[in-house]
């Protein structure tokens, strides 16, 4: 028995050593899964290592599992897009050192009978207006993610509550969103990146783009040291200094899917 | 992360008749309560054939049965998915997304489970007991209900084994039935959801709800374990 304890300890104390001395060439990030279903930080990540040595362990979830995972140390820092909530999160002693790093944008996508008649429609509060007066389907994430505070705050922007008949919050990440639309034949909110991704699975088309409050602004956050000594501080912001520097800023404006590009870098105009 | 405080607001949710988090208890019961019932007494026939009756096949059938029982509910899922999609074969039924594809998925979840455990329950009792019946001159109908009295517990264990199942069965539910709230939202989609918003007090006065139901459901067996004992000895 005696002896058992022992091997235990030593084991227990061997693996915490051995934890400890992986843990501070790794660095864990929780991002949105629209930018690790995108393939941006597949793309980022192997010429990150290249450069410092740190390898980059992802979670990829919703922004608000994401800031939770931050709020609770569990993570390095995060990279989302919420700025409310971001904003909090700084407020509340959570995060340091937020950045902007780079934005793209919001589509809203229906079926090709548009029973609501929006296609081409340039302003998206009117958009859903009608979307809501026909009482089309609406298939909203429901998901606390960023995508889905994006579309209550346009919803904010109309007169209407998103809870009309045909309103489906469905709480589901932005591809089985989409798919959903699709067999329901519905209208609904995405991120181009994820959209391009699935377009060609998808019984849908782009019905508004291009109104400027469809801008998504993506922020890299490092956890507060000072609340989690433990985090590596030191490998996160390491990674948040590689990601604002020109040569990820450069490779980010050139990462295209289906030859097109995803996302437009922000930190160098700063 | 405190899992005491949260525990405690998941206590409060509870309590105070929070009408969303009923609503998703009421949609988990009522899709449950009518797959088990739907299949119910279609396995329990099979059940008893597998058991008593002599065909050629029946060793291939119990076997089907048997590994059909370990099946990932998400790939029942997602052959249901397949079928009842717009492209899919039944897509005109129009049923993907609703609370009667998520009572066919669970449907199709505890039939082999409910076949298997009840033909088990079937095999082990007394077979005497079924030739005496017919020999006092019971019909088959009536020689059956006293061979399923006999055989009550292992036949009422087996309906509990697949209730507990398919009421805690988040694969297919997630997959046929979307999540969609106050319709196809149930307890385990919902704890998925919670937890993947990081609502952690939500996810944990969900699954109390399925925790002191398996409770209930061990407590009824046990005390009616309990008499049968007494009414032995």
């Amino acid at each position: 028995m005696k002896f058992l304890k022992t091997t235990l300890v030593i084991l227990s104390l061997a693996s915490a050593s051995a934890v400890q001395a992986a843990e501070d060439m790794t660095i864990r990030l929780a991002t949105t899964t629209s930018t690790y279903h995108s393939g941006l930080l597949d793309y980022l990540l192997p010429v990150f290592k290249k450069d410092t040595g740190y390898s980059v362990e992802v979670l990829a979830a919703g922004t608000g599992k994401s800031l939770r995972m931050g709020q609770n140390g569990d993570v390095d820092l995060v990279m989302t897009h919420a700025p409310k909530a971001e904003a909090n999160f700084v407020e509340e002693g959570y995060g340091v050192l937020p950045r902007k790093l780079m934005h793209n944008d919001f589509v809203v996508v229906g079926p090709d009978a548009d029973p609501a008649k929006i296609a081409g429609d340039k302003d998206v509060a009117n958009a859903l207006t009608k979307i809501a007066s026909y009482n089309a389907t609406f298939v909203s994430r429901g998901d606390d993610s960023g995508t889905h505070k994006k579309e209550l705050n346009l919803w904010a922007q109309t007169t209407i509550e998103p809870n009309f008949g045909g309103y489906k919050a469905v709480g589901q990440g932005m591809g089985p969103t989409l798919n959903m639309a699709s067999e329901l034949q519905a209208y609904t909110m995405t991120d181009r990146g994820t959209w391009l991704a699935y377009q060609n699975k998808l019984d849908l088309k782009i019905v508004v783009e291009g109104d400027k409050r469809l801008f998504n602004p993506y922020q890299v956050i490092l956890v507060n040291p000072s609340r989690y000594p433990d985090v590596n501080y030191q490998g996160a912001k390491s990674f948040s200094d590689w990601l604002v520097n020109p040569k990820a800023q450069t490779m980010i404006n050139n990462y295209k899917r289906h030859g097109e590009q995803l996302f437009v870098a922000d930190a160098i105009a700063q | 992360m405190d899992i005491w405080q949260t525990t405690q607001q998941a206590v409060q949710l509870l309590l105070s008749g929070d009408s969303a988090l009923w609503g998703i208890v009421g949609v988990s019961f009522s899709v449950s309560l009518l797959a088990i019932s739907i299949v119910l007494l279609p396995a329990l026939l099979i059940g008893f054939s597998l058991a008593y009756g002599k065909f050629p096949g029946r060793w291939l059938i119990l076997s089907l049965f048997n590994t059909f029982q370990s099946i990932p509910t998400v790939v029942i899922g997602l052959l249901l998915y397949m079928l009842l999609s717009r492209s899919g074969p039944l897509g005109d039924w129009k049923m993907l997304f609703t609370q009667q594809a998520m009572i066919l998925g669970q449907i199709l979840i505890c039939f082999p489970i409910l076949v298997s455990m009840m033909h088990a329950a079937f095999q082990n009792s007394d077979r005497r007991a079924w030739e005496t019946s017919l020999t006092l001159g019971a019909s088959i109908p009536r020689a059956l209900l006293s061979l399923m009295w006999e055989s009550r517990f292992p036949l009422l264990a087996a309906v509990i084994a697949a209730f507990s199942r398919i009421i805690t069965e988040v694969g297919c539910s997630m997959m046929v039935g979307g999540n969609i709230l106050s319709s196809t939202r149930n307890i385990p989609t919902a704890i998925a959801l919670e937890s993947s918003k990081g609502a952690f007090a939500q996810g944990v006065a969900l699954g109390m709800v399925l925790l002191l139901l398996a409770l209930g459901l061990n407590f009824f067996l046990s005390i009616a374990r309990g008499k049968a004992h007494l009414r032995t000895n």
